[in-house]
């Protein structure tokens, strides 16, 4: 019994990281339909400034705070750097260009922050917490209720706040969406600094659990994707459920089948769902107009 | 892609009439190995500087040809044929990787240009291969002096937990290989992704399996960080033993000293430089060693870097028992290198033997207080 739910404490804190860093595609690609494979290195920018500010002497929430704006201010240069210039091409093209950009942003981090892996203290110390025979960090809660109520803000937005149903807008058609008064240049530098700076959030949240270096980003993104494509890409709640099933079903792989197995039977999976339901989970079903 | 090329102009401008020893290097100073490669350049490049300003060696300038091969064998193998054909090296260090050393060593063969590699696979010199010499231990002389250590402490059950990466496979395999030379059985056989965040499941079932008495983790980069402190947070009580692959000051500060109390590693004299007795005959070079990378890069010195020393000392040595630089001279003086004291142990070539290090060369650290101390 301990066991079983070790397993599933170990599959929800995983879970939780990977939620965090799938909640963070969900913007962009409301907004323009582009999957952002940068994603990942804003996670890492988040983790790694975080580091530098706490080394330099600056207290942990001040260094946390610096790390999500300038995270944020990043991804919006990226949009006015990279994506803004190719207006216009297909979604496919940006998808590369947010390929590109990451590439470029893990060299520059590996220039300015070295090669070495960093971590900074635990929020609330390193102390597990018991529950019926199996433990948890308390970091770990930490990253749950950082995924939880980025996935409340995140619902409130899109559907009560008018900005929300703008970037909804701009996302179904751009151009009546500027018809109707939209600013859909603001729209998209707005999307790009709130995925930037929840990717740094989800940086800061994670980094004393799985630690940091310039080359995390890859497998934060491959992972965030996989778990926001089963829960259906563009939608809050399937990038949370999308992220703790995959990390159960890889905690439960790794307890009761073999740690070997542990990413294929999550990836069968994934692929399972999509062949029965293409839009994942939670997916919006896209509906052609004849 | 970058390209080094290290020259000390300074001495070169003082003595134009001095002729040059050039000596090249294939490093995986970028990429995936940049943490293994990054030091072993500095460090040669730092060797090499100082070397010339001490006067160079047999009266001539020593010319490092360094290239960064990206941890990418195909690049290495470029290069290797590049420093060989067209920068008419003497002798190569480099191979960061066994997979980087594998194609150089192949176009150093066919040179006949001796070749002191910095990977850790033992199939690098065995079978014995003329020009090619490596510095690190195996991975399997690791498994072996930590199964000479749970021996003592008669222990014969154990759990392994392994990375998928190259390293942490390959030890693992290596390892189950000697466990019968030990009457040490494994009972359990995890793995984890180098880059997953949490191992408490894998550990569960390590814990949970009957007569468990150790637990070894073969991995590097901060997966073996993690097993740490999720062993800590199970509150396994088990011996726990690391491999050299996490042999660093880094470690302990990643997994904290809280997690890492009482963790078992074998590692090299130059992490426990500190506790080296007097006498020790490693003791000048590590401390050396310790204190000209530590003042001259501000980093502290690790065991990796150490491998690329220990290479260029060897080939210094020889180069100057040789009295000669050529390839076939410095060979064979390599082969005869006797009692040289480095900083991964001391080495002793044979024409059978191209690693040149016994078991001895490991010493079993233990992590006290947060502090590397040795066990005895």
């Amino acid at each position: 019994m301990s066991e079983l739910l070790q397993f599933l404490l170990s599959g929800v804190t995983v879970g939780a990281v990977y939620a965090l860093v799938a909640l963070g595609f969900t913007i962009i690609y409301n907004a323009s339909d582009v999957v952002n494979f940068a994603q990942g290195e804003f996670v890492m920018l988040g983790g790694m400034i975080t580091v530098m500010a706490y080394t330099a002497g600056a207290p942990l929430p001040l260094a946390a705070l610096a790390a999500v704006l300038a995270t944020a201010a990043l991804g919006v240069a990226m949009n006015k750097l990279a994506i803004e210039p190719a207006r216009g091409a297909p979604v496919v093209s940006l998808v590369i260009i947010t390929i590109g950009a990451s590439i470029f942003i893990r060299g520059a981090a590996q220039l300015v922050f070295g090669k070495q892996i960093h971590t900074f203290p635990a929020f609330s110390g390193d102390d597990p917490i018991r529950i019926l025979g199996a433990t948890i960090l308390p970091q770990s809660l930490w990253v749950i209720a950082g995924s939880v109520a980025v996935f409340v803000g995140l619902w409130l937005f899109f559907t009560r706040t008018l900005l929300g149903r703008a970037v909804l807008a701009t996302s179904n058609n751009r151009l009546a969406a500027q018809l109707v008064g939209i600013n859909t240049p603001f729209v998209m530098t707005l999307s790009f600094a709130m995925s930037a700076g929840i990717g740094a959030l989800a940086g800061v949240l994670v980094t004393p659990i799985t630690m940091t270096s310039y080359d995390v980003g890859l497998a934060f993104a491959l992972k965030g994707f996989a778990a926001a494509m089963l829960g259906g890409m563009g939608n809050p709640k399937g990038a949370l459920v999308g992220g703790f099933l995959l990390g159960v079903l890889e905690g439960l792989t790794a307890g009761y089948i073999s740690s070997q197995y542990k990413d294929a039977a999550a990836f069968i999976v994934i692929l399972a769902v999509l062949f029965f339901l293409p839009q994942g989970l939670f997916g919006r079903k896209s509906t052609d107009r004849v | 892609m970058k390209t080094f090329l290290t020259t000390t102009a300074l001495v070169a401008l003082a003595l134009p009439a001095m002729a040059e020893i050039k000596i090249g290097a294939s490093i995986s100073a970028t990429g995936p190995a940049a943490f293994l490669g990054d030091p072993e350049l500095k460090t040669l490049e730092m060797l090499v500087e100082d070397l010339n300003a001490k006067g160079g060696l047999n009266g001539e300038e020593v010319v490092l040809v360094a290239y960064d091969d990206n941890g990418d064998p195909n690049k290495a193998r470029t290069f290797a044929t590049r420093l060989v054909e067209d920068d008419e090296v003497v002798a190569i260090i480099g191979g960061t990787t066994t997979g980087t050393t594998m194609s150089i060593l192949a176009v150093t063969e066919d040179a006949e240009i001796p070749f002191i590699s910095l990977a850790g696979a033992i199939d690098i010199i065995q079978p014995v291969k003329p020009f090619t010499f490596k510095t690190p231990h195996t991975d399997r002389m690791a498994c072996q002096k930590i199964f000479e250590d749970m021996q003592k402490n008669g222990i014969s059950k154990i759990g392994m937990i392994s990375g998928t990466d190259g390293f942490g496979a390959s030890m693992q395999a290596q390892c189950k290989e000697v466990a019968p030379d030990y009457a040490i059985e494994i009972i359990a056989d995890e793995t984890y992704d180098p880059k997953d965040a949490d191992m408490t499941a894998q550990l569960t079932k390590i814990k949970g399996t009957e007569g468990v008495q150790a637990i070894l983790n073969p991995g590097f980069g901060q997966g073996p960080s993690i097993v740490t402190r999720n062993v800590k947070q199970l509150a396994i009580d088990l011996p726990f033993y690391q491999s050299h692959g996490v042999a660093s000051d880094g470690f302990i500060e990643l997994a904290g000293a809280d997690a890492s109390e009482g963790v078992r590693l074998p590692g090299t004299a130059l992490l426990v430089a500190d506790l080296l007795a007097a006498d020790d005959p490693q003791k000048p070079v590590v401390d050396a060693y310790k204190a000209m990378f530590e003042e001259k890069t501000g980093t502290p010195v690790g065991t990796f870097g150490g491998y690329a020393h220990d290479a260029f000392l060897i080939m210094t040595d020889a180069i100057t028992r040789a009295g000669s630089a050529e390839p076939a001279a410095i060979r064979d003086a390599i082969e005869a290198t006797s009692g040289l004291a480095g900083t991964t142990g001391i080495y002793t070539f044979t024409p059978e033997d191209h690693l040149g290090l016994d078991l001895s060369a490991f010493r079993m650290l233990e992590i006290q207080g947060g502090k590397w101390t040795l066990v005895q």
